[in-house]
């Protein structure tokens, strides 16, 4: 019963995190949007790694396809390396202060979007410009703002973890 | 694996397009629960307009409408004279076209240097994907990818796109590229002597078969004239306030050549269209 409940939490948020990803924000806005999606992945792929695993990732990766129109699997490719990463290194991330965790996220970022551009530049050449960084330090700004968040969503209502 | 090799199929062909299709069945909801809020905000604000505000406001309609009507009963007169004079030179018209009323889903897809848009209608409605859509004052773009309930819009302003174009002037072809800005297109392929002017309106030529021809698309902006080679345009249609997009079905029947009776033939087309 604690387990589908749970299970429905998961999806809710990840929902929540797909609609701030395409919110209509004014194109000067939409730069600093980092993805969501990513980050909320890896806080419960950090939180609960026996619910949300690679599967997971790769699966809301494929919602994001095509939700945002990419080529079908460039997010699942991205979300589920990442998500790889963060699970083999879960034990010790948790034991991190927010700062070494924000790096983590950092690195995490850069590489599903150094991922996605090198997607994009085999379809068709395309420029990295400057405000490519602009969405990954954003993101890593956010970070504690989305574990913080997560963990009161998670911790509400108690999830059986062990 | 899996994503590499999804991503390589999709890259070679388009099979995995009812795939597509069956998630967005699932996603489509986020579209419309993100652009929800946009929505109501607009509705509400619409309801709470004074009477007199609207009434003020169909007064400037019904103008702007007899005035258009009678545009119309010209340009019917002249689309007719058109067929007849073609089918002398003997060659074909195309005509016959049918819209559909799209309305912009305010959501953010592509990263800000494409310029997609997405629209509520989709192949439940017919459409497919590379139709043109247009708005009232020109050509906004073209469909990129029909899904069932909402399809994706490329604008004509993507560094991807590229829009045949003529003056409108004197027929000069040539093509407009898109600069990833929104009011923005490039025109680079012109020679340093091509007789363009600052202010020329270019239509669309009808080559490349995508979009129909003589809708505006671009004015030319303001250039020094040695410098041919950074021309640039301004787009006519209001690409980022618009929220209501024609989506353009072009029937590409061509009336016969040399017809006995040019308006018995437009009848038909028209009655075939429908």
């Amino acid at each position: 019963m604690s387990n589908s409940y749970g299970f429905g939490r998961i999806i809710l948020t990840l929902v929540f995190a797909m609609c701030l990803k395409i919110a209509p924000l004014p194109v000067a806005y939409a730069v600093y949007n980092p993805d969501w999606v990513l980050l909320t992945l890896i806080y419960w792929s950090l939180a609960l790694p026996e619910r949300v695993g690679i599967f997971h990732a790769w699966t809301f990766g494929l919602l994001t396809d095509v939700l945002t129109g990419r080529m079908f699997g460039q997010y699942a490719l991205a979300y589920s390396l990442v998500i790889y990463i963060s699970l083999s290194l879960h034990k010790r991330l948790r034991q991190f202060p927010f700062i070494q965790q924000a790096l983590f996220i950092f690195f995490c970022l850069l590489l599903s979007e150094l991922l996605l551009f090198f997607i994009k530049n085999i379809q068709q050449t395309a420029q990295l410009k400057p405000s490519f960084w602009l969405s990954v330090f954003v993101g890593t700004v956010c970070w504690p703002l989305v574990y913080t968040v997560l963990r009161f969503v998670r911790l509400a209502k108690p999830i059986k973890t062990d | 694996m899996a994503s590499v090799a999804l991503l390589t199929m999709e890259h070679i062909s388009a099979r995995l397009d009812p795939v597509r299709a069956t998630l967005s069945h699932a996603i489509d909801p986020i579209r419309y629960l993100v652009d929800l809020p946009v929505e109501a905000s607009s509705r509400i604000a619409f309801s709470l307009k004074s009477y007199t505000s609207l009434r003020e406001e169909n007064k400037k309609l019904r103008e702007t409408q007899s005035i258009n009507q009678i545009r119309l009963l010209r340009y019917d007169s002249l689309e007719r004279e058109n067929i007849r004079l073609r089918a002398l030179l003997e060659n074909s018209f195309k005509l016959g076209e049918q819209v559909l009323i799209a309305e912009l889903l305010s959501v953010n897809i592509a990263p800000p240097y494409e310029n997609i848009v997405v629209v509520n209608k989709g192949t439940r409605f017919g459409v497919h994907p590379q139709q043109p859509v247009v708005d009232a004052n020109g050509v906004v773009g073209q469909v990129f990818r029909a899904l069932p309930h909402s399809s994706e819009i490329m604008l004509i302003t993507d560094p991807n796109h590229a829009i045949p174009v003529q003056v409108n002037r004197n027929g000069l072809l040539t093509i407009a590229v898109g600069s990833g800005e929104l009011n923005r297109l490039n025109l680079p392929f012109l020679r340093d002597n091509a007789d363009i002017r600052p202010g020329d309106l270019l239509i669309t030529s009808g080559l490349g078969g995508t979009f129909p021809q003589g809708y505006p698309v671009a004015t030319v902006d303001k250039f020094t004239p040695p410098a041919n080679k950074q021309i640039t345009a301004t787009p006519k249609a209001s690409l980022d306030r618009n929220r209501e997009l024609m989506i353009v079905w072009s029937s590409t029947k061509p009336v016969p050549l040399t017809p006995s009776e040019p308006h018995e033939q437009l009848k038909e087309e028209e009655q075939g269209d429908e």
